[in-house]
């Protein structure tokens, strides 16, 4: 019995132990941007939150337009987030729930799109949104990432075990066509899978980097990435003011990832044993 | 008139049950195709083109607004003689498996701890797993300041037990190593998550068939937990593999210099920043288009090594040999266990 409790207490000890590498960063990032940058240059550094939090965030609002970057990709993230969860959801619900010709053969397709990663196709990518004069503009954030064979694949798996055909069948006696089905049907059933990829591309469009760096090229529309990097790149000196800026611009989206955490690791978990 | 009405049914008829039946397949699942549509449309439109189009593009020379010239394979036969091309290779799997091999162990490690951990489940898999969700930007311009030479706390730490400075972003390694760690510290949480619902899906019945064999906790993890382990193990491994070979935007913002994108001696260069700067900073847009081959290729080659590695055959006959021994154990002590029943 002392044995067991003994491994427990090394286990949580461990654990705590990686909490700690885990979150410190974060704390670091605090402690930084509310010193002042000669308080941080000093020797030995100063280990504590500080005072000047609202002036270096002020700083920051001076120096970039910090809103107006948050805004538009805010306006981005949701963007493709929606369209993501509306065609996903719907090509997910007619893959598993129903039979038509050409079925597995389309499925089969929309998985070996996985293997083609990003940066082959970057710069006919670039070309091709140059071509449609898209550069620059929100549509090049938004529409080549509107629906992913990842969503597609994962939705799928979802909705095959969570729709009962007998649902589907009910609806069809009383008349439903396609479009009617999903809706009353599918869509909420599937309304945790779609919390959880919703989330999921929230997520990663919000923390993109490479994609808006290339194709939003006026300065004055950049996407919250690549502001903080040029602010970085331009007030590099001025740490605690770049970390300010580094502290805006997560803690947005920390909350939008604690608001679902508990539901949205246990769903990733389960998407990555599915595989 | 006896002619005609024989033949007029029939001609109505005939076309009836040939076009009516095969057609009426496809035209039921109309709403179907539509509802699948808009992903195949995108894909055509900013997938499959754009990756016919960079073989094109990669065989010319183009600076992405004027003529293009035919060049024929000239692109990669410079890149095969390109010693920065090379560089970036060696500096990427440099970094990839400074990252991966801690990266994966710690998660296995931290998986294994949150299996046993009865209490705080919830708290410890958030706090893991919140460093992934992080933006790389943000997270790296921390870890910038932590390494950084003169001032950085990293270095602060050093000084004060008395090992002294090290000049992490100016020295080809301290480079190499920063970056790692930023990879490492953001993905051990992701990993670990998703190791901990591998071990979940290990059913208890085995553990404590090996319990009663005597098996100790080293023996048990070894011989029963990696193996079944095998197929999430090797997910991870293609994935980090992936992740690891397009790593760009570490390197990118903690030098952020267009002059300089690798920083240093280039030590942080990367294959993607070196498609970045060629593509996006020279305008050499068929050499860029040339490194995404280069890329796509070794991405296929190290996949395929991970799985013959991880998941190859021989190795999926031994998992299923040890499966199988597991089996017949459990069969016997539950017979064993009938049998004391029975008494």
């Amino acid at each position: 019995m002392s044995v067991e409790r003994i491994r427990t207490a090394v286990g949580h000890i461990v654990l705590m132990l990686g909490v700690l590498v885990s979150l410190f960063p974060f704390y670091w990032m605090v402690v930084m941007a509310s010193n002042t940058t000669p308080d941080i240059f000093a020797y030995p550094p100063k280990l504590l939150i500080g005072s000047h939090l609202f002036e270096n965030m002020g700083k920051v609002l001076d120096n970039v337009d910090f809103f107006g970057s948050m805004l538009l990709t805010l306006i981005a993230s949701l963007g493709v987030t929606v369209l993501v969860l509306f065609f996903d959801s719907l090509a997910a619900f007619a893959f598993a729930k129903y039979e038509f010709p050409g079925r597995n053969f389309l499925f089969g397709l929309l998985l070996a799109t996985f293997m083609i990663p990003a940066q082959l196709s970057l710069v006919p990518q670039f070309v091709t949104l140059a071509e449609f004069g898209w550069i620059g503009s929100l549509k090049a954030l938004i529409i080549p990432g509107a629906a992913n064979a990842f969503g597609i694949f994962w939705m799928r798996q979802y909705a095959k075990g969570a729709i009962p055909d007998e649902l589907i069948s009910a609806a069809k006696v009383d008349g439903a066509g396609f479009f009617r089905q999903y809706l009353t049907v599918g869509l909420p059933v599937l309304r945790p899978g779609l919390a959880f990829l919703g989330i999921f591309t929230f997520i990663n469009v919000w923390n993109d980097y490479l994609w808006p760096l290339i194709v939003m090229t006026d300065p004055n529309r950049l996407t919250l990435q690549v502001a903080l990097d040029q602010l970085n790149g331009i007030y590099g000196t001025d740490y605690s003011m770049v970390m300010a800026g580094a502290l805006m611009s997560v803690i947005p989206l920390i909350g939008v990832f604690l608001i679902g955490a508990r539901s949205f690791i246990a769903d990733l978990a389960a998407g990555a044993m599915k595989f | 008139m006896a002619v005609t009405s024989k033949t007029a049914p029939a001609a109505v008829t005939r076309p009836s049950t040939t076009s009516e039946k095969p057609p009426n397949k496809y035209k039921q699942a109309l709403p179907q195709y539509a509802a699948v549509s808009p992903f195949f449309i995108l894909f055509a439109v900013f997938g499959a083109f754009p990756v016919l189009f960079s073989i094109w593009i990669s065989f010319h020379s183009w600076d992405g607004i004027g003529q293009m010239k035919w060049v024929a394979l000239e692109q990669y036969n410079y890149l095969l003689s390109d010693p920065t091309f090379w560089k970036a290779i060696g500096n990427t799997l440099i970094i990839w498996v400074l990252s991966t091999v801690p990266m994966l162990l710690l998660a296995l490690v931290i998986a294994n701890a949150l299996h046993n951990a009865t209490r705080f489940r919830t708290f410890y898999r958030i706090a893991y797993f919140i460093p992934n969700v992080t933006s790389v930007v943000a997270v790296t311009l921390v870890f910038g300041s932590i390494f950084s030479n003169n001032f950085g706390l990293l270095n602060a730490f050093l000084e004060s037990i008395g090992v002294g400075k090290i000049e992490w972003l100016t020295q080809p390694w301290g480079i190499k190593i920063a970056i790692a760690t930023i990879v490492t510290w953001r993905w051990v949480g992701y990993n670990a998550i998703i190791y901990l619902a591998g071990l979940q899906a290990i059913s208890a019945d085995v553990y404590e068939a090996a319990k009663v064999d005597g098996a100790s906790s080293r023996q048990t993890f070894w011989r029963i937990t990696v193996p079944m382990l095998r197929p999430v193990i090797l997910f991870t491994a293609v994935t980090s593999t992936i992740g690891g070979l397009q790593i760009f935007t570490e390197s990118r913002v903690l030098f952020g210099d267009t002059d300089n994108i690798g920083g240093p001696g280039d030590a942080g260069l990367t294959i993607v920043s070196y498609l970045y700067q060629s593509a996006f900073i020279k305008n050499q847009f068929g050499y860029g288009a040339a490194i995404g081959w280069a890329l796509f290729i070794l991405i296929v080659l190290f996949s395929i090594i991970n799985w013959r590695l991880i998941g190859g055959n021989d190795d999926e006959r031994l998992t299923r040999r040890a499966a199988r021994r597991v089996e017949r154990r459990i069969a016997a002590q539950n017979a064993k266990r009938e049998a004391a029943d029975v008494r």
